[in-house]
């Protein structure tokens, strides 16, 4: 994962311009906006309205809605634990407590030294459970020690605050 | 020398367990010993206990070895395996595996086998067949072809696909669209991502037999964004069907054209509800919208808009290849044709089956799947996604059909079968479907948005002992409201698992939260 930049209106702005073409292009845009800077500024909402035509009320329900999009610059960088029924069937539920009791990382529950874990509901690879996401790559069949393990790497390789 | 050809999946199983790491091994080891290699990257055969599962090409074929570690590649250079000696980790011919041999792969023929971004290798095994066959008939022809399949939704809801792109088809407008709804987000399901990271081009062919039969000339493919891999792999395959002129503006002939664009999801399992999907493709929040008007004729931007699931798309090119009958000689009863399951959670042998059909439920979990991983009993087995029914181990011998099942009270959804042990806690799953209903709730209509989190909180207070009989009088009211009143299936469905859960395992709700079933026997 690159670094996320820090905000830059001119670079918002060209992000922004690039995709208002595409049929339906709010969700693209801001999808383009977190990749770049790592999470959609408020003020990225009035740049969209403006380009769009819409209102920024409009703009703003659009980006509170979905999960995936941080309103605020992230402390680091984020786990995606997998919680659905499937991995709940192979041990998730057992493993997720562990893993809080032994880091003190309280799952959904913010970063915590540059690492954060958020719950999510399938990552697709429910044979092989437990599973998690991180830095776009997935890990699968996880145990104590491969989670412990990623949560380190996370925590070496997230921005400092 | 001759140049060794090995064959490792790319597709995100594999790489879960670290398939990466494994062609690393294999380069080095093959430099170090001064063999010539050629490491070909393929999709996921579907056995997933047995990922990484690398393949060898031999004089007499391809040869599977699986699991396969990092640590276990010198062995295998220097047992002579890869020249065709034995090995513990040997397989033998994927094709001649039991697993194999019992299905009926008509969509998931080719995946594990070809190089997924080959348009040579889709070719060489029927790619496009399909689509060359539908252009050379009239639209009306192509969607009397899929009616004849006796093809229906495999997103979940069943609905007759060929009346469906019938309404889209006779439906007058400047512009229609197809939408391809990959917002796979049941747990227990991942038969869309292995199309999507094995086998990209031929969901690519339906649709674009699809917005030729409908005439459409723009097409969307919504894929969640959970999953990277099958991302990057769709939109290679995009630009490539491009280049070669499968899709684009001369598509179907000269100013014929049909352009395909991949969109992203944002984290909301709501977007599998086909308006939900359409709203968040306009760029808006993913409220559902009410019906009517249907999407078939008001759907993308107020336009008919045919919306599929990956797999009915996928299914197909081989329904124009060979023919709508061909199609609908598989299967039972008024479920046609093949069925791709999808066997996951405590299971010795979880992944990829496809079969027509009328298969009992109990030759999947035992049969193919082995009972469970843990070796402890089956429990309970919910089918159908995180809105279907659990079924009790007892009613394994039900078939998978859509009627048979919906006459049970279960229903079939994307196919996909999760298997518990008997140290669930069928109370806590209840509330867990209720507290995932709430979350993922889209808050539209008051049942779904205030039911499922008053529903999560009475159930708390079943698991806590609190009043527990007038607790689950009012959680089946709840529940009655929840199915009659709300607005999409989502609220709808969600009392699925839970009043199925109450009333398969009673046990599981009557006592104090120390003396379940599960309690006892995980403390055994």
């Amino acid at each position: 994962m690159e670094k996320p930049l820090a905000w830059d209106e001119p670079r918002a702005k060209a992000l922004v311009d690039a995709k208002s073409g595409l049929e339906g292009p709010l969700l693209p845009i801001l999808h383009d906006l977190q990749e770049t800077f790592g999470y959609v500024d408020p003020r990225a909402v009035a740049i969209i309205a403006g380009a769009l035509n819409v209102s920024r009320a409009e703009v703003f329900g659009t980006l509170s809605f979905y999960k995936d999009f941080k309103k605020q610059k992230p402390l680091g960088r984020t786990i995606k634990l997998c919680l659905a029924e499937a991995c709940q069937a192979r041990g998730a539920d057992a493993l997720a407590e562990r893993f809080e009791t032994k880091t003190g990382c309280k799952i959904d529950g913010g970063f915590h030294q540059g690492v954060e874990v958020e719950t999510v509901y399938c990552l697709g690879n429910c044979a092989l459970g437990p599973n998690a996401l991180y830095d776009g790559e997935l890990f699968g069949a996880l145990t104590d020690e491969s989670l412990a393990a990623l949560h380190a790497r996370a925590a070496r390789e997230g921005v400092a605050p | 020398m001759t140049t060794l050809t090995v064959y490792i999946p790319a597709d995100a199983a594999a790489l879960s367990l670290g398939a990466e790491r494994l062609v690393a091994a294999f380069g080095r080891e093959a430099e170090a010993r001064g063999v010539p290699i050629d490491i070909k990257r393929v999709g996921s055969h579907g056995m997933f206990w047995l990922e990484p599962l690398i393949e060898i090409e031999t004089l007499k074929g391809r040869v599977g070895f699986g699991p396969v570690r990092p640590e276990d590649v010198p062995s295998l250079f220097d047992s002579g395996a890869l020249a065709g000696a034995e090995h513990p980790l040997k397989l033998g011919h994927v094709a001649d595996m039991v697993w194999m041999l019992r299905q009926q792969r008509l969509t998931f023929a080719r995946c594990g086998v070809i190089d997924p971004l080959s348009l040579s290798d889709y070719e060489e095994k029927d790619g496009f067949r399909g689509l060359r066959n539908a252009l050379a008939m009239s639209p009306a022809e192509v969607v009397e072809q899929v009616r004849a399949s006796g093809l229906r939704g495999r997103g979940g809801a069943g609905f007759p696909t060929g009346i469906k792109w019938k309404t889209v088809h006779d439906a007058q407008a400047d512009r229609k669209y197809v939408i391809c709804n990959a917002d796979e987000g049941d747990s227990g399901t991942f038969a869309d991502r292995m199309v999507f990271e094995g086998d990209p081009f031929m969901l690519i062919e339906g649709m674009a037999i699809a917005a030729y039969a409908v005439g459409a000339d723009k097409g969307f493919i919504y894929l969640r964004s959970e999953y990277p891999h099958a991302a990057k792999v769709m939109a290679r395959a995009i630009a490539l069907a491009e280049q070669a002129g499968w899709i684009g503006e001369n598509a179907f002939g000269p100013g014929k054209p049909f352009c395909l664009e991949q969109r992203i999801g944002a984290g909301a399992y709501i977007c599998g509800e086909e308006t939900a999907l359409i709203e968040s493709l306009e760029g808006k929040r993913a409220l559902v919208r009410a019906k009517p008007p249907i999407p078939a004729l008001h759907g993308l931007f107020g336009r008919p808009t045919l919306v599929n699931n990956v797999l009915s798309f996928a299914a197909v090119p081989f329904i124009l290849a060979e023919g709508g009958q061909a199609y609908a000689d598989f299967g039972s009863g008024k479920s046609r044709g093949t069925l791709p399951v999808q066997l996951a959670g405590n299971v010795q042998r979880g992944g990829l089956i496809e079969l027509a059909f009328g298969i009992t439920l109990r030759e999947i979990v035992e049969g193919f799947g082995g009972g469970t991983a843990s070796g402890r009993p089956i429990r309970a087995v919910q089918i159908g996604g995180p809105l279907g029914a659990y079924i009790t181990e007892s009613q394994l011998d039900l078939e998978m059909d859509y009627e048979v099942l919906a006459a049970n009270g279960a229903m079939l959804g994307h196919g996909g079968i999760v298997v518990f042990d008997d140290t669930v806690d069928m109370a806590k799953m209840a509330k867990f479907a209720m507290r995932f209903g709430a979350e993922e709730s889209c808050g539209k209509c008051t049942p779904c948005r205030i039911g499922a989190t008053r529903g999560g909180e009475v159930l708390q207070k079943i698991i806590a002992g609190e009043r527990v009989e007038q607790n689950i009088a009012l959680l089946r009211d709840l529940c009655d409201v929840m199915t009659a009143g709300s607005l999409c299936a989502h609220g709808g469905l969600v009392p699925n698992p839970v009043l199925s859960a109450l009333n398969r395992f009673p046990e599981d709700f009557s006592k104090g939260p120390q003396e379940t079933v599960a309690h006892k026997n995980a403390a055994e």
